[in-house]
């Protein structure tokens, strides 16, 4: 049997560190960029990209 | 042989009730000719219990007539065999049945066997008591009533289907006015926007808005769209996956995929036939509630 975690942060990707705590970050100035990085975390974690607005994207297992 | 009459046309219109009972529906049963086979067989026993259980009970071979009754117990199983196989490709689906329909499913498998044991034994009642042409008469009614007793409700009863657009408001996803999920990547947005289908439910009666909030009955919605027009979606993708939302004001419900085809006609005829499952059929201004 297969075991994940579920409801969880997995990290975000922000333009900011001061905008993010206890989950890890990932500091991407550019929009363009942060969608890309956003993108590729998405896909590797299997995880839901949602948009916070103010510049934070986060990766969530659902 | 003295009740060969009663038993072979008991036995004949059990296994043709069975052969028109095991018709492949799309949402019932995939097409697996293996489980053609074993209900087929499981039918023919089904149908030897029926038809003999009337000549034993009138020569008075209550031995007979005890395991005739220890046999159709064995029926009951059919639920837990039917519950099993379809947990078990649960994990392996995109887009799950749930176990609401599950149970469903494996309820219906179960009544229609007692359907057989019920047409055969009519059937040869009717030859006991009468001629072969009572017992057919009799067996066609039997199966005709039973039919007619537990046939399934489609959704389309009580609730109205529209289709309504897939749109964006920031990254915000809504089927019509319908909340349905925070979508944060750019790329998703703009292929949910071109692929992506949408309908919203409204129900009818309240009786109709409670079965609509029952997140078993909305996952069975789910899983006959997904399982007809297909979906775009992978492990790695769960912004495709089909989601169904409910409007906490109203009690409509919006449902969301992004379907391998782009047909909305085609959206809401499924969801029309969906059955009502029977474990999430309203309830409200049904109970009798002391006051």
């Amino acid at each position: 049997m297969e075991i994940t975690i579920n409801k969880v942060i997995l990290c975000a990707v922000t333009d900011d560190c001061a905008k993010i705590q206890g989950i890890p970050a990932f500091i991407v100035k550019s929009e363009a960029a942060r969608q890309e990085r956003a993108m590729l975390l998405s896909r590797i974690l299997q995880g839901a990209v949602h948009d916070m607005g103010n510049g934070v994207l986060i990766v969530v297992k659902h | 042989m003295p009740h060969g009459k009663s038993i072979g046309l008991g036995l004949i219109l059990g296994v043709l009730a069975r052969v028109s009972l095991l018709r492949s529906d799309y949402r019932q049963y995939p097409t697996y000719p293996h489980g053609y086979t074993s209900h087929l067989f499981l039918g023919i026993i089904a149908a030897l219990v029926g038809a003999v259980s009337i000549p034993a009970l009138l020569t008075k071979e209550w031995t007979a007539v005890t395991f005739l009754v220890i046999v159709a117990q064995q029926f009951r199983e059919i639920r837990s065999m039917e519950r099993d196989s379809l947990k078990a490709l649960e994990d392996t689906q995109l887009v799950t049945r749930g176990s609401d329909y599950i149970e469903n499913i494996a309820r219906v498998f179960e009544t229609r066997y007692y359907i057989v044991i019920f047409v055969a034994a009519s059937a040869a009642y009717g030859v006991e008591y009468g001629t072969v042409f009572t017992g057919f008469l009799l067996g066609v009614i039997t199966y005709a009533a039973s039919i007619l007793v537990a046939r399934t409700e489609p959704l389309h009863r009580s609730v109205k289907v529209e289709v309504a657009p897939v749109n964006f408001k920031g990254a915000s996803l809504y089927v019509g006015d319908i909340f349905i999920m925070n979508v944060g990547l750019e790329e998703s947005r703009s292929y949910i926007a071109k692929h992506g289908l949408g309908a919203i439910l409204t129900p009818k009666t309240e009786t109709a808005r409670d079965t609509l909030a029952n997140l078993g009955q909305r996952q069975a919605i789910l899983h006959d769209v997904a399982g007809i027009l297909g979906v775009k979606k992978d492990l790695d993708t769960p912004e495709y996956t089909p989601v169904a939302r409910r409007h906490i004001q109203t009690g409509r419900v919006g449902i969301y995929l992004v379907p391998e085809e782009l047909d909305s006609e085609l959206l809401t005829r499924i969801i029309n036939r969906t059955p009502v499952l029977e474990s999430s059929r309203g309830r409200t201004l049904r109970r009798q509630v002391p006051r």
